[in-house]
């Protein structure tokens, strides 16, 4: 899933500056997974936004509304009236939600609530991990199901680089080198014979480096 | 060195590089490391170079250390060409993609420049511009499989023709020190097999566990097919042995040489007589066919140890 992280209260009201209503909008996918921008983090950090507000004597009114999805214009239209009765929106969802948002009212500021952190799990409860790259080129087959793309800090394909000592990643000592990762995996699965062959470049133009991505399913196309 | 050393008593060279020569005549080699200069002076470089050329076959430039920016390896190393100095560029995957490096690798050689060391580069996070985008387009291995592609097939990474090759000296780093060592051994095997002709290895101060490397190269051949050269860094004060120590990542210093340092009355003297009995005791050891210092802005010291190492004069390569 997409991870999130919520912005401080003081950046938030900073970008709300001058609204007297806000729409604050809530996304029921991964965010509200993670716990940042669900149901429940909407109308708490609305109801922070009012008390500060009040605190400083510039009161705003929020209405609250999460949609199952906002990177769905369907759901996204939902919020058709609502906006009609706001000042700006405040969206808790990744930055994908904020520019559907965005795209489906013009005439409306749109704002993010939210940093995108990144693509990864949940590791235990409160603590989430990056996972994916989003390079469009899995090579997980090759790597025994670790990425290097992503968790090796260089991406480096052909095994670890010098910095890599005692498992631990050269940039922080409380992070796994993915290559060793990577050969403790293929060697329990008897495959580390796979680290031998040099992986040639990687196609970096199926990356976001190619330019935006776009996937057309011709037999799902209404 | 002119194009006709290309030939020599009916051996074919690969390259032109002085390095290559010696090797083939079965000398122990010694390469030094310079660091270029903060800024855009390249003084500093042009006059270690004059001092220590006759101490060294060739001079390790480093390609921004540290991730910090550093004057160009490349323009470093024209100034040690015209100082009559033999240059080694190191060339990282860190700062330029494929294209840069390629235009760069045929730059370089068009100035005179005909040793390469094809490294990763030390992560961004630890230089002086820790927000910057990194690049590693290519890793290391497929860096030097790069530069034997341009050399040996007269092609680039795309495949498209060159019309002039450039004839590098193929270079490639390892630390011999970083656990599991199996996983060290099988990497300089993937970088010998991508094309590397010479190793220099991270900075060895505990010899048994070097060794124990070294023997495991030799165990799986690999000290056949490249030459290696030991890592030799003269520590300078107990300050600096301990930083090494604690901070630098992939090193591996025993306690007993801290002390010493500790206890010795002179630090520096110190530094320079145990640099001289590790290259003493790296020649021993099977497989070992120079050493490669890097005195890490140290460079006054270099002449010392390479004398006192007994590998002073070094030889005139025709």
């Amino acid at each position: 899933m997409i991870i999130a992280e919520q912005k401080s209260l003081q950046e938030i009201d900073a970008s709300v500056e001058g609204a007297k209503r806000v729409l604050v909008v809530g996304c029921g996918g991964c965010v509200s997974v993670c716990l940042s921008g669900g149901q429940t983090e909407t109308e708490v950090l609305a109801m922070a936004l009012r008390l500060k507000r009040e605190v400083a004597g510039t009161p705003v009114s929020t209405a609250e509304i999460t949609l199952e999805r906002q990177c769905d214009p369907e759901y996204v239209a939902k919020l058709d009236e609502a906006v009609k009765e706001a000042d700006c929106i405040l969206s808790l969802a990744c930055g994908i939600g904020v520019q559907f948002l965005a795209e489906r009212y013009p005439d409306t500021v749109v704002l993010p609530a939210q940093d995108t952190k990144f693509v990864g799990g949940t590791l235990e409860h409160g603590v989430w991990e990056e996972r994916c790259g989003l390079c469009g080129e899995c090579i997980l087959a090759a790597t025994g199901g670790i990425c290097p793309v992503i968790r090796c800090a260089k991406s480096l394909l052909n095994g670890p680089c010098g910095g890599s000592h005692d498992g631990n990643c050269e940039v922080g000592q409380d992070t796994p080198c993915a290559w060793v990762l990577i050969y403790h995996r293929l060697k329990r699965l008897g495959r580390e014979a796979a680290m031998d062959e040099i992986s040639p470049p990687k196609d970096w133009s199926k990356a976001r480096d190619g330019g935006m991505r776009k996937i057309v399913r011709e037999d799902l196309r209404l | 060195m002119t194009s006709d050393g290309a030939r020599q008593a009916g051996r074919e060279w690969k390259t032109e590089s002085s390095l290559e020569r010696l090797f083939a005549g079965n000398e122990f080699v010694v390469t030094a490391e310079l660091g270029p200069p903060k800024g855009a002076s390249a003084t500093n470089i042009t006059e270690n170079s004059e001092k220590l050329k006759s101490y060294c076959d060739g001079f390790n430039i480093t390609d921004n250390q540290s991730a910090s920016v550093r004057l160009s390896s490349i323009a470093a190393a024209v100034h040690i060409l015209r100082q009559g100095g033999n240059p080694i560029i190191q060339v990282t995957c860190r700062d330029r993609n494929r294209i840069a490096i390629q235009s760069d690798l045929l730059g370089a050689y068009s100035l005179g420049i005909r040793n390469v060391v094809c490294l990763s580069g030390d992560h961004q996070s630890f230089g002086n511009h820790p927000t910057a985008k990194n690049v590693f387009d290519i890793d290391s291995v497929q860096l030097i499989a790069l530069v034997k592609k341009m050399r040996d097939e007269k092609r680039l990474l795309c495949g498209e023709e060159l019309k002039a090759e450039p004839r590098f000296y193929i270079g490639a780093v390892e630390n011999p020190f970083g656990e599991p060592v199996e996983l060290r051994v099988m990497r300089l095997a993937k970088k010998v097999k991508a094309g590397a002709e010479f190793i220099q290895t991270q900075a060895v101060f505990d010899i048994k566990k070097f060794e124990k490397w070294m023997a495991l190269i030799c165990e799986a051949g690999i000290d056949k097919k490249v030459n290696i050269l030991a890592g030799v860094l003269p520590v300078k004060s107990l300050r600096m042995a301990r930083y090494m120590k604690e901070h630098v990542a992939g090193m591996s210093i025993p306690d007993e040489l801290v002390n010493r340092i500790a206890k010795a009355e002179n630090q520096q003297a110190e530094g320079i007589s145990i640099s001289v009995e590790i290259i003493s005791q790296l020649r021993k050891i099977a497989g070992v066919k120079g050493v490669h210092i890097m005195p890490v802005g140290w460079e006054a010291a270099l002449p010392e140890i390479v004398s006192r190492a007994g590998l002073s004069p070094r030889p005139r390569v025709n």
